[in-house]
């Protein structure tokens, strides 16, 4: 006897289950955490490098670093400063999912630190869609990747609550409509914290270490 | 390429209700698919074959509902499709909509044999 079965579940459920559970865990040893997504060569761990030298002495930072195969990341994290960095190769994947970062957390005494930066796999679709269990999902878009893609990966941008804009340094040198890219990034996400930087100059690099350090207080 | 592990976890849940109802055999999954969730049926199609191979599954048919973006522009709250990448508000041009459908991605039933 052929029979339908309702079951109305989300399919990434079991995902987002973990998720929640890895974001108890943080929350309950205080620490700030972000997810750090962009597409590859945007400069998330050029973000991350730039970042921490500005945080010592101020805050006690965890580098957890999503990577295909390489530990090259995570090895730019501690050369730059942070207490502690971890490494997970995804071995194919395309992004981290929550089970990964559990697995992260496992091999962390979260109680040392204030603040733990998760660098995600260099991809703009797939991290979008496992949620890990930060606090913030940070987006680091770069000037040369083209005005374009707040539009293109509307699901992406829709989602993140703060958006770097790094490479600021390149605007005079690229056809980059800044209001273009703007009206893009604001007509599905208008509450969305930007801050255009670039990681090779330094410009704009001190709002947001002030975002984190202001976060990592709370 | 996230469709791997969106497709292992789609059967997991199958083979959960399957087995809670008793079933000899899985023969559809109906699946729901917003425009806006960055899911590719052909995909899932794909990784199905292998990942379902021997589970009372194997040989079940996936059907996909697409279901379209709508948006709600928060200026005028006009209702609108977003087309060719256009996500302004057609008729006021307004930047900042709410989605009111579009990110579906839900196991809606399964059709098995007991």
């Amino acid at each position: 006897m052929t029979q339908r079965i309702q079951v109305v579940e989300n399919i990434l459920n079991a995902n987002d289950r973990l998720a929640e559970e890895n974001f108890a865990r943080i929350e309950a040893a205080g620490v700030f955490s972000i997810n750090i997504i962009a597409s590859p060569g945007a400069g998330k761990t050029s973000l991350i490098e730039k970042t921490l030298p500005l945080l010592k002495g101020r805050l006690r930072v965890a580098a957890v670093d999503g990577d295909i195969a390489t530990s090259i990341d995570t090895d730019r994290a501690a050369a730059a400063g942070a207490s502690a960095a971890v490494q997970i190769n995804t071995g194919g994947d395309c992004h981290l999912d929550a089970v990964m970062l559990r697995g992260a957390l496992d091999q962390l005494d979260l109680t040392q630190f204030d603040l733990l930066i998760v660098e995600n796999v260099g991809n703009l679709v797939c991290p979008a869609n496992f949620k890990l269990g930060t606090h913030k999902t940070v987006l680091v878009a770069s000037i040369p990747e083209g005005d374009d893609k707040p539009y293109k990966y509307p699901g992406t941008y829709r989602g993140v609550d703060a958006l770097v804009v790094n490479k600021i340094d390149l605007l005079p040198y690229v056809d980059f409509r800044m209001d273009y890219f703007t009206q893009g990034v604001q007509v599905l996400n208008p509450n969305v914290t930007t801050f255009p930087l670039s990681c090779r100059t330094g410009e704009g690099l001190e709002a947001w270490v002030d975002w984190l350090i202001e976060h990592s207080k709370k | 390429m996230h469709e791997l592990p969106v497709t292992q976890s789609l059967l997991k849940i199958a083979l959960d209700h399957a087995e809670k109802a008793n079933a000899k055999e899985v023969t559809a999954l109906n699946v729901v698919i917003g425009e806006l969730s960055s899911m590719v049926d052909d995909s899932i199609q794909f990784y199905w074959e292998t990942i379902a191979k021997d589970t009372i599954a194997e040989k079940a048919r996936l059907n996909f509902r697409r279901v379209p973006a709508e948006l709600q522009c928060m200026t005028c709250f006009n209702k609108y499709h977003p087309q060719d990448g256009e996500l302004i508000c057609p008729q006021c041009k307004g930047v900042g909509a709410k989605v009111i459908s579009g990110e579906e991605f839900f196991l809606e039933s399964i059709d098995v044999e007991n």
